[in-house]
């Protein structure tokens, strides 16, 4: 297999639709390998900061996967829950990353990570009520008019809650999405995590998902722990396969929203290719099983239709 | 309401300080946070500076990232460019002292990471010098290749930099104390390549926007500088992209 880093290409243009199937993070210790071998998966998702570079070989391998695969462009730092307002130059660098390489997808977080001057490189919580409904609102609109196109927004994992918070996570993110017209991202292991973290219903939390604006789903590994009081606190790890108790919350989910997107993420202890393949298999065959005869919601086409 | 972030961001980076207002959960919830950030921001120092890592040991590097990474928090999402400044921390870090290389190997680490992430641009050869006007060369300027960038590097930090290198790679072989180096990018691969005297200057001039005459004026200052030996390492390098005359 060839590791030498591919020659420069100069992009299509082409906008490939996230199709309804698995998808796995690109990761650079696979990159050459996937290249080289062209696995069959719906789609790969990357962290737009992370091509925030100007050039170099990280530029060069995406375009050759891009080439091959369906993409979905996952931001980590727009700040989206921060009271304050949006870092316009971060989101000018966004933009870049859009236009460069027009995924199927785009997506950021219910979280924010930047206060002052200081990046805290971490997806950090917020209360949900009426005043942060409206600051991200707005932030959610700004996003989309500069990117000219519509973006998903993931619920979080939490480790606190806060006396400032008046509503439930399942109704300020519908709200959100009702208000600026984007979608959802739905990753089953937070909420698995966060029902855990909160000593509410996992099942409920799916149930009550406001489904018809999900867009994607992702699924990941935890980590358990235990807090001062002796009970569990897991932790949104991305360091080990995906446990039983989400890839059951996971057929729950895809019995509701029809076929979707399926990302498996992992970030930390990135194991062998071979091995996320194979959790992109099963996700994959939860896709068919759970939604057998059903027909999409909605998901990647309708975002490239959507594109400005 | 009370801004939730400012709140919650300060005692983020101290250890000591108390969970913040308004925040449910204790100690052992908020610290999830806390982990997360100080060992986020230490696994990208890791990952940035892998030789330094290296020499110092897993231990030490990860002591000495984490009291940086407390009082140096990140001042952009874009990671890439995190840990600038690290070099001149190693330099005031007392338990490093007696490493003298280490904060100049530190330095090449970080130019030879900016240079993989610099954007892509065709060198210019030096056939492009050599078709001007003898007369008009003092008067030309030469635009430096994104990622080509300069540095003086002493206590062998050059050659201890090289002996953890990949060794299939270019870089220089003879750093026995201290050497100027250029760290390129010609292509995909970053490369190190030890400068003649007064090349270092003549570059930060050119790169500076001053033209080939003044440059070589301020070169000529340095003992043993021959423009044509320092045009032809850096053209060999890769260091230039355009060329300009006035």
């Amino acid at each position: 297999m060839s590791r030498t880093t591919p020659r420069r290409t100069a992009s299509s243009g082409a906008l490939r639709p996230v199709p309804a199937r698995a998808g796995i993070g690109l990761k650079g210790p696979h990159v050459a390998e996937i290249v080289a071998t062209a696995p069959d998966l719906g789609f790969f998702e990357v962290h737009a900061e992370n091509y925030m570079g100007a050039g170099g070989p990280p530029h060069r391998w995406l375009e050759a996967v891009a080439a091959r695969y369906a993409l979905s462009v996952h931001g980590v730092g727009m700040n989206i829950g921060a009271p304050g307002p949006l870092d316009r130059a971060h989101l000018q660098r966004l933009k870049t990353v859009v236009e460069r390489y027009r995924p199927g997808l785009v997506s950021e977080h219910l979280a924010w990570s930047s206060h002052g001057e200081a990046f805290y490189n971490d997806l950090l919580p917020l209360p949900l009520n009426e005043t942060t409904l409206c600051a991200v609102t707005d932030h959610v609109r700004e996003v989309e008019d500069v990117l000219g196109r519509r973006i998903l927004i993931e619920n979080p994992s939490t480790y606190v809650a806060f006396d400032a918070t008046a509503m439930p996570e399942v109704e300020f993110l519908g709200r959100l999405a009702e208000a600026t017209g984007c979608g959802l991202l739905l990753d089953v292991n937070n909420a698995y995590v966060s029902a855990t973290n909160h000593g509410f219903d996992a099942d409920d939390y799916i149930d009550t998902f406001p489904v018809e604006h999900v867009g994607e789903i992702h699924i990941a590994g935890h980590a358990p722990d235990i807090d001062d009081a002796g009970r569990p606190l897991l932790v949104d790890a991305h360091d080990r396969a995906v446990a039983e108790a989400v890839w059951t919350l996971l057929g729950r989910t895809l019995a509701r929203t029809g076929p979707l997107p399926v990302l498996i993420e992992r970030d930390n202890d990135v194991p062998p290719l071979a091995a996320l393949l194979a959790e992109a298999a099963r996700a994959d065959l939860a896709i068919v099983t759970a939604t057998a005869g059903r027909p999409a919601l909605q998901g990647g086409a309708e975002d490239a239709r959507l594109f400005g | 309401m009370r801004d939730y972030s400012a709140d919650f961001a300060v005692p983020l980076l101290d250890p000591g300080a108390a969970v913040p207002p308004g925040v449910v959960g204790g100690t052992r919830r908020f610290g999830v946070y806390r982990n997360n950030v100080v060992v986020g921001l230490v696994e990208a120092l890791a990952d940035a500076y892998p030789i330094v890592r290296t020499l110092v040991g897993e231990e030490f590097f990860r002591a000495a990232a984490r009291l940086f990474v407390l009082d140096n928090p990140p001042k952009s999402p874009v990671m890439l460019d995190y840990g600038v400044g690290f070099a001149e921390f190693l330099e005031d870090f007392e338990p490093a002292e007696r490493l003298t290389y280490l904060a100049d190997v530190a330095r090449i680490e970080r130019a030879a990471l900016d240079a993989y992430h610099a954007a892509d641009a065709e060198p210019l050869a030096i056939a492009t010098l050599a078709a001007i006007d003898p007369d008009r060369l003092e008067a030309v300027r030469l635009v430096p290749h994104p990622a080509a960038r300069v540095l003086a590097t002493r206590h062998g930090a050059a050659a201890v930099w090289r002996a953890h290198t990949d060794p299939g790679s270019a870089g220089p072989v003879r750093a026995e104390g201290d050497a100027d180096l250029v760290i390129v990018r010609p292509d995909a691969d970053v490369a190190a390549h030890v400068l003649p005297a007064g090349a270092l200057i003549l570059f930060a001039m050119l790169a500076e926007g001053n033209t080939l005459g003044m440059a070589a004026a301020a070169a000529d200052e340095v003992a043993g500088f021959d423009l044509q030996a320092a045009l032809v390492a850096l053209f060999a390098a890769g260091a230039f992209a355009a060329i300009a005359e006035t």
